[in-house]
């Protein structure tokens, strides 16, 4: 079996690449160059809303070399969770500028476009016959969650983008997908082991992420043969280490040994990561152990209200020494000035104190500053300006105890003090749903550059 | 009485998925993660967090990265009101105070 090579330009479309790592890359004759192009990690705002989380400009620059670059080299441009999030929105925007490129570069290409949104009244129906489950210390779905988010979309396994291969796509922009099968649809395909081919996608769609220095905007390439895959960093300040790349096999999940997915998982247990010579590094040993039944990842994210801010510092220590009890004073004024707006929430993030673990701070003593963020959201923009508002006042003027600084208590970095800050979404939906066929739910749509 | 900060070359935190968050202990060689991997308990990680032992998921050692796993169920979804951390990635300095 031939060597197969697959390009990963950077671990998320948008954070970039040096050109002279690319062009390493390329010289490299890689087979299809592949991206992965979302996460969960920035939270629940892009996916309810639409919204990338990356720039537009900064997508283009990316696209426009690995579009040229692929079409020239007549090889495959896989991107996998278009947009960040892969909701039809998402995969829109990015087709917009994936044909703005083809316009202005003049080239034409075989498109093939994948959705992954889920209908919800097909979901209330698999609801009901119990085939959704949920996926770690989340709570059993309901048709509220159904009905209230604002976009479902489910992971899609390496079936679908498959299919886009076989149909003679040159690039291929897929919704949300589980981020290894853009890189590994291709060597699957052509008959490799999808163990190692989904395993060397694994470490892929991070790209120099697993080498050392680590770097989310730079290259890496896998080379994968019948019986292991070899990785390499594609910039010479870069190298793949045994370490690296196993260490990456830790990264944002929760057992190394035991990484699931569409229709199974891969097995760990066995892998080996050998240390070969010019900062590469060979992984064998990998096991795919399929699941009884094949199920898909869903996720969803719900409108909860609309959000507005004020920061303000404290420096006063005889406030300070009492902040708990001034703020849940003013929480109090608020809700006795209000009583007939009952739906909103204020929280007061304190910096210096627990600002940055809440709940879990085992050390919540006071700092001698405090940086506040009230916070007040509510179902509209209006109501949340409102709330926000009051508790800023109150709280600059607030008389506690002891109090020697009677003309203000609040430094307030910014005039206007206030910022509305638009919608708040949370994920609502994070289960898995069982399927009869991995590709029925992920409609493919072909066409020449115009589609 | 000695501390795992002092020996580890890795200690971070991480959301794995929305709904959890993940520690990473990586140490420098295999006589090292030997010496510490069985120190960190399921009961120490509570105690540090304050947290009920069941919020704890799981502890997992990874030899091939001479490193030790815990994860525990995130105070609320990555986002969600009242929210510090979307990345959960500056939840790890109660590891700094583990012995060994």
């Amino acid at each position: 079996m031939n060597e197969l090579r697959i390009l990963s330009p950077t671990a998320i479309l948008g954070y970039g690449f040096p050109l002279a790592s690319f062009q390493a890359g390329l010289d490299r004759d890689p087979h299809a160059i592949a991206v992965d192009a979302g996460s969960t990690d920035p939270g629940p705002y892009y996916l309810g809303s639409g919204q990338s989380f990356t720039q537009r400009s900064a997508v283009k620059r990316d696209l426009r070399y690995l579009i040229e670059a692929a079409l020239e080299r007549k090889i495959p441009l896989i991107i996998g969770t278009a947009g960040g999030s892969g909701a039809k929105a998402h995969v829109d925007w990015n087709l917009a500028i994936i044909q703005e490129i083809l316009k202005e570069l003049k080239l034409q290409a075989n498109l093939a476009v994948i959705y992954s949104d889920i209908d919800r009244e097909f979901l209330l129906q698999e609801l009901k016959k119990g085939r959704v489950e949920p996926l770690g210390p989340v709570d059993q779905l309901t048709e509220e969650d159904i009905l209230a988010a604002t976009n479902l979309v489910a992971q899609m396994g390496l079936e679908p983008i498959m299919e886009a291969l076989e149909r003679g796509a040159q690039i291929i922009l897929a919704g949300r997908a589980y981020d290894p099968t853009v890189f590994a649809a291709l060597p699957v395909l052509k008959g490799y082991d999808p163990a190692l081919a989904l395993h060397m996608g694994k470490i892929l769609e991070c790209a120099a992420i697993a080498a050392s220095p680590g770097s989310g905007s730079d290259c890496l390439i896998g080379y994968l043969d019948a019986d292991s895959f070899i990785l390499e960093a594609l910039n010479p300040a870069r190298e793949c280490t045994s370490l690296s790349v196993a260490a990456h096999t830790l990264y944002e999940k929760s057992n190394p040994y035991v990484l699931p997915g569409p229709g199974g998982a891969l097995d760990l247990h066995a892998t080996t990561f050998e240390q070969l010579p010019q900062g590469r590094v060979r992984v064998t040993g990998t096991k795919f152990v399929p699941t009884e039944n094949y199920a898909l990842k869903l996720e969803g994210a719900r409108l909860i209200g609309y959000r507005t801010i004020s920061i303000a510092g404290v420096r006063d220590p005889i406030m300070i020494r009492q902040i708990d009890e001034v703020i849940a004073s003013v929480k109090e004024r608020v809700a006795d000035n209000f009583q007939d707006l009952r739906e909103y929430q204020l929280h007061v993030h304190c910096y210096g104190k627990n600002g940055v673990m809440g709940l879990l701070e085992p050390h919540p003593e006071a700092a001698h500053e405090l940086g506040l963020v009230i916070e007040a959201v509510a179902k509209t923009q209006e109501i949340a300006d409102t709330i926000c508002s009051f508790a800023r006042s109150t709280m600059l003027h607030f008389g506690y105890p002891g109090r020697k600084s009677t003309a203000g208590n609040l430094a307030f970095p910014y005039s206007p003090s206030d910022v509305s800050a638009g919608a708040v979404y949370t994920f609502n939906v994070y289960h898995l749903l069982e399927v009869d066929d991995p590709k029925r739910l992920f409609p493919i749509k072909m066409g020449r550059s115009e589609l | 009485m000695r501390y795992v900060k002092d020996v580890a070359l890795v200690v971070r935190s991480k959301n794995a998925g929305p709904y959890e968050l993940t520690f990473d202990l990586m140490f420098p060689n295999a006589e090292v993660f030997e010496e510490v991997r069985h120190s960190i308990t399921k009961e120490k990680i509570a105690a540090l967090y304050k947290i009920e032992e069941s919020q704890v998921l799981s502890i997992i050692h990874f030899a091939p990265a001479h490193a030790v796993k815990i994860t525990i169920i995130r105070p609320r979804p990555s986002g969600d009101l009242g929210e510090t951390d979307v990345y959960g990635a500056q939840q790890h300095t109660p590891l700094f105070e583990l012995t060994y």
